[in-house]
């Protein structure tokens, strides 16, 4: 495994999986905890129409991507206040259409079928140097933006309306954590697919939240878990040559299920009055 | 010296009058309860004053200015009708909620920190929960959980505290032993209490002044006086209050 990782696309790999992983689990308990775990997976149906449109006019998928997440991100947030519409039916309009864009897309150009199933699929190993500087600086920016907001974020996901009688500006919190989700579930494709990306925010997240006593623990657990899985699912895919996409999903799954059973095991349950 | 004042404030919902005319004003030092019944606007009184919701006319001053000038939040304590309504799995222990009023924005003088832990601890002392920091808030009685309540409203040092419906869903007990730190806070350190309820046996035994509201004002004055007056006496006549008010 050591010699394995001198090789320069296994340290890409790697790298760039971590850092991906850790931002995936911080905003996945926020997003999870507000209710709002489906956001990423509604995103990440909208980029595939990102990915289409880089592979279509030749320009970076990547960069694509992020503008057409980011643009529908900001597009829910507004349809919401605008139109009154629910966050999961603003969320479910958009990936169907964003759905519907990529396949047509991808039905007019017919030359690039196989670089849109790396994107749907995933495929980390195969990640390109300047793919690795894009990862590494926007998933940098997605934690320093969480650690500087860490505080405002916390309070108004446990109590809203406090925080907004405190003076924090929710409406604006809203916008940069659908921002942020955004460039996240970009990011994550990359390493597990636009059909998997949703599980890299969820399922971690789920985990640490079974065993976690405080919040920071449970951001905490749900950063371990996804690190855990990326690198051992990255590992597995290399022994076994078996899709790290799909073994990165079963691990976090496995994670989850091991830290059910073992709150479950604890009895650990809220009290009653 | 007047903390915050209402002048001819009114407030609509989808054109049916929530609040009319109101005029209050709350002085340092009062502990004020203001009582009505079910759909009287009270909660809705307080989130105009807090700038939670726009008032249709009339104007709103907290310590002098209007809710969308100020900017010291921290002077102002808030705990909501269903704070103790919280997700049992939410993973947050008591000092990180206690914690997140002094994390809400920079403010001049706000601890950070160690110092900042500090100041929970404190404040969780005071409110009788110091042994329980590390616990997860989901593992606490509803009794316990108002306190944390109220300990993450006093963290910032506020010069006024606004409850709505504090006891609702606490036992006998626990309503007992909160209302006696209530009473310490405002008679031993000052502090200014506005207290939503609409059980006037609190009223008869803590407060100092009443405001009676039923979309208007029909009464504003000491506690005193409001026992005296033709309002109180109807509400007995009616019955209106006297039955603990369970959601």
């Amino acid at each position: 495994m050591s010699a394995l990782l001198a090789y320069g696309f296994l340290q890409r790999a790697f790298a760039s999986g971590v850092l991906i992983a850790v931002a995936c689990a911080v905003l996945g308990v926020f997003l999870v905890l507000r209710k709002d775990a489906m956001i990423g997976h509604g995103l990440s149906h909208i980029a595939f129409a990102g990915v289409a449109l880089g592979l279509f006019l030749n320009v970076l998928p990547l960069g694509a991507a992020l503008a057409v997440a980011l643009g529908a991100a900001i597009a829910v947030m507004k349809l919401k206040d605008r139109a009154g519409l629910h966050g999961d039916t603003a969320i479910g309009i958009f990936s169907s259409l964003g759905m519907a864009v990529g396949i047509l897309l991808a039905s007019l150009a017919r030359s690039f079928n196989v670089e849109l199933m790396a994107y749907l699929f995933g495929d980390i190993l195969a990640i390109e140097p300047l793919e690795v500087g894009l990862t590494v600086a926007l998933a940098a920016a997605v934690l320093a933006a969480v650690r500087l907001n860490y505080g405002k974020l916390l309070y108004m996901t446990f109590d809203r309306e406090s925080a907004r009688a405190a003076g924090v500006k929710v409406g604006r919190l809203d916008t940069l954590l659908m921002v942020l989700t955004a460039v996240t579930i970009v990011l994550g494709m990359k390493v597990v697919g636009i059909l998997l990306v949703a599980a890299l925010i969820v399922i971690p997240a789920a985990a640490g939240l079974q065993v976690a006593k405080s919040f920071r623990g449970a951001v905490a657990a749900s950063a371990a878990v996804a690190v855990f899985s990326v690198t051992a699912g990255l590992a597995l895919s290399l022994a076994l040559n078996v899709p790290a996409s799909a073994a990165i999903v079963v691990l976090c799954f496995a994670a989850f299920a091991g830290s059910f059973l073992w709150k479950k095991g604890r009895g650990l349950r809220p009290p009653s009055e | 010296m007047d903390l915050i004042v209402l002048r001819g404030v009114s407030f609509r919902y989808d054109g049916t009058p929530v609040l009319v005319d109101i005029d209050l004003t709350i002085r340092e030092g009062d502990f004020l309860a203001i009582i009505g019944p079910n759909g009287s606007g009270k909660t809705t009184m307080v989130k105009v004053i807090l700038g939670l919701l726009p008032p249709s006319a009339g104007e709103v001053r907290l310590f002098g200015r209007t809710p969308a000038e100020f900017t010291d939040w921290g002077k102002i304590g808030y705990v909501p009708q269903k704070a103790t309504h919280v997700d049992p799995f939410f993973p947050a222990s008591v000092e990180e909620v206690v914690g997140m009023a002094l994390m809400a924005g920079p403010r001049p003088g706000s601890p950070s920190g160690r110092d900042a832990r500090a100041r929970v601890r404190e404040v969780l002392e005071h409110v009788g929960m110091g042994g329980s920091a590390r616990t997860p808030i989901g593992r606490l009685s509803g009794g316990q959980q108002q306190r944390v309540f109220i300990a993450r409203a006093l963290v910032t040092s506020p010069r006024v505290l606004f409850l709505d419906e504090p006891t609702t869903g606490v036992d006998a007990d626990n309503q007992a032993s909160f209302y006696e730190i209530l009473d310490r806070l405002n008679r031993d350190e000052g502090l200014t209490i506005v207290l939503i309820t609409h059980d006037i046996g609190i009223v008869n035994k803590h407060v100092t002044s009443v405001a009676c509201l039923n979309q208007r004002l029909s009464y504003h004055g000491s506690h005193a006086e409001f026992c005296r007056s033709d309002v109180f006496r109807d509400m007995v006549t009616r019955g209106d209050h006297l039955i603990a008010h369970e959601h």
